[in-house]
């Protein structure tokens, strides 16, 4: 092998691999510990996301000129706009709208109760209209948009939770589900039978109390609702499913654009949990990853300071014989480097291999690893020695040789 | 070659001024072989680094040829120090991990020459100093007499017209001392090396055609 630059650095490497143990450990499990945090928050993220989710819609798309309070009220001429709105959102495949309830709601009579009468189209019947399918926004997604909590202590049945989001699998023409309140104030369960407006529905679900104004509500079938109406082809508002991602990077700018005739507004509790969610994680990562940095660079500042005063005479003797400060930089910035190679990859390979053993004990998470994760490791570790070994390395270029001769 | 004027050097430590060098000036030829002697502290290892460009005077000047060192940028400097002077040291200064032809090219990789020529040249000057057989031992693996033979090799690997060096048998006993004169005699006598020699023994001072006195940084005869 020719002798180089690199042979002496490799050499003097091997030379004293006991004392680069702890500088290429310092960068080693910094990047270990970045990478199986990431790792474990990329997966926990996209659960938490999944939770969010079951907080329901924070977007609605209103009438032009509706409040929410419209809606909730639900009175006999309160404003509708064309179902087909909710196609056009589809075909429009804007990126961050993961599901969408069409809804029509009136208040109307039942044996001298008020209650508020409400359609809703099944998950089925969305996944099942080919422009869903064009749109990426099939059945399984709606599913998972629509899941469950798995919140294994609750009492509540999955159709009860479901019926809480006010997300139905499937809904027959001639069935409802009852609010809490109604189905006792009407005296149905589970089975009945229950005459609306001179037809006859089964209910197919009591929901469980929530404490809203859900309670006084009955679900029935969206074009079920509309025939009892009378209002053919219209709903009340559209409720969507937005990333929050999205919503904050214009998506209600892009709503308004393809529907324009209508009032689209944030359910703002849940949109600001949601972001204030993904920020607070996004803040977490930065922190440590600034921590993580600013340990490693010292630690590795620290090795390479101490390995800079122990080759004081070495570096003297080079620059006597007529090394220039270029090549003492070399000397040790190619040393940083491979330091930052090495650690980069152990560090990958010790994170994601951590994440993978410790993330199903320690999170409850299945973990895999992120091939992504590797480059970053790699520059990041980098990063890391080089900012550390730069000042020692300035200081090893600016040695006086005339004291290190005299140093006998 | 060097011509040197008004050389002072004073050190300032735990604010005393220290005078290592004082209005020193003198001439020092092509091919000479010159001894400096002198007591401890009488500023022969500053008179030496001041001539290797290595110590900026606090005033008069350094000239080579027609080079005034201490006006040249840090890295024509190294340079001048790279091509031009050849550094014996008395503790031989050779990088441990390194072997003993690895030390000797240690010289030529700032002038990026071929991988083989170096390698080759290297081998040479081993060879010449009787160390064909100990190229590939690290430093440690050799005796001090050898180890002072491999620094010489590696003070010559770039052909320097000039050998600065620094007691050079100061960690030798008397006949691996003579041994090392006889090298440095011969690169004066045969290769017109110019050899500036600081000792403090006088049997080495014996060896050199130009004696330089120094007592308390001055030149006394």
């Amino acid at each position: 092998m020719a002798f180089t630059f690199r042979t002496i650095v490799l050499k003097e490497i091997y030379q004293r691999k006991g004392r680069m143990v702890s500088g290429l450990l310092a960068i080693t499990l910094g990047i270990a510990v970045i990478v199986a945090i990431q790792s474990i928050t990329s997966v926990s993220r996209q659960v938490v996301a999944k939770k969010l989710d079951l907080l329901g819609a924070n977007i609605m798309v209103l009438p032009q000129g509706a409040t929410v309070d419209d809606y909730f009220s639900a009175d006999v001429d309160a404003p509708t706009f064309p179902e087909e709105y909710v196609e056009r959102i589809a075909a429009s495949m804007i990126p961050g709208v993961d599901n969408m309830s069409p809804k029509l709601s009136r208040r109307i009579e039942i044996d001298g109760s008020s209650v508020i009468l409400t359609g809703i189209l099944p998950a089925n019947e969305l996944a099942s209209k080919p422009i869903w399918q064009a749109s990426g926004l099939m059945g399984a997604e709606l599913a998972l948009a629509c899941a469950p909590s798995q919140n294994k202590e609750s009492s509540l049945t999955e159709a009860d939770l479901k019926a809480q989001r006010k997300a139905v699998d499937s809904l027959g023409m001639n069935e409802v589900w009852v609010g809490s309140q109604i189905a006792e104030r009407l005296r149905v369960n589970t089975g009945s039978i229950l005459p609306i407006e001179g037809r006859t529905f089964k209910v197919t679900h009591v929901l469980p109390e929530t404490g809203t104004i859900d309670d006084n509500r009955i679900f029935a079938h969206l074009h079920a609702a509309q025939l009892l109406l009378g209002i053919n082809g219209q709903v009340s508002n559209i409720e969507i499913m937005g990333c929050c991602s999205e919503i904050s990077d214009g998506l209600l700018g892009k709503l308004r654009n393809i529907l324009p005739d209508t009032r689209i507004t944030t359910i703002g509790h849940i949109v600001n949990t949601q972001i204030e969610t993904n920020t607070l994680m996004a803040k977490v990562a930065l922190v440590l990853l600034v921590i993580i940095i600013l340990v490693g660079s010292f630690s590795i500042g620290n090795y390479m300071w101490a390995n800079v005063e122990e080759r004081r005479r070495e570096i003297g003797t080079l620059i006597t014989i007529g090394w220039g400060r270029r090549h003492i930089y070399w000397l040790f910035l190619a040393k940083a480097i491979i330091l930052g190679l090495v650690g980069g990859v152990l560090g990958y390979v010790v994170g994601t291999v951590s994440a993978v053993i410790l993330g199903p004990y320690l999170a409850g998470l299945e973990i895999g690893p992120v091939l992504a994760y590797f480059w970053w490791s790699v520059v990041v570790a980098m990063v890391i020695s080089l900012a550390g070994s730069w000042y020692p390395t300035y200081r090893a270029a600016r040695i006086d040789p005339a004291v290190i001769m005299q140093e006998v | 070659m060097f011509d040197i004027h008004g050389l002072t050097k004073t050190y300032t430590r735990s604010k005393q001024h220290v005078h290592a060098l004082r209005d020193i000036s003198l001439r020092i030829t092509a091919g000479s072989f010159v001894a400096v002697t002198g007591p401890s502290g009488s500023g022969k290892t500053t008179l030496l680094l001041t001539l290797g460009g290595l110590i900026q005077p606090s005033a008069g000047n350094v000239t080579y040829g027609d080079q005034n060192l201490y006006t040249l940028p840090a890295s024509q400097l190294a340079t001048f120090r790279n091509r031009t002077i050849g550094f014996v040291l008395q503790t031989f200064n050779l990088v441990p991990y390194l072997t003993a032809v690895e030390n000797v090219m240690l010289p030529m990789l700032p002038r990026e020459t071929n991988g083989m020529d170096t390698l080759r040249h290297a081998l040479d000057l081993l060879e010449k100093l009787g160390l064909a057989d100990r190229a590939t031992f690290l430093p440690r693996e050799l005796s001090v007499g050898q180890q002072q033979r491999v620094a010489i090799a590696r003070a010559l690997a770039n052909d320097p017209e000039v050998i600065l060096a620094d007691e050079p048998t100061g960690n030798l006993d008397p006949s691996l001392a003579n041994e090392i004169l006889d090298v440095l005699d011969d690169l004066n006598r045969s290769y017109s090396k110019t050899v500036v020699m600081v000792t403090h023994s006088p049997q080495a001072a014996a060896r050199a055609r130009e004696v330089l006195k120094l007592r308390d940084g001055m030149l006394v005869s």
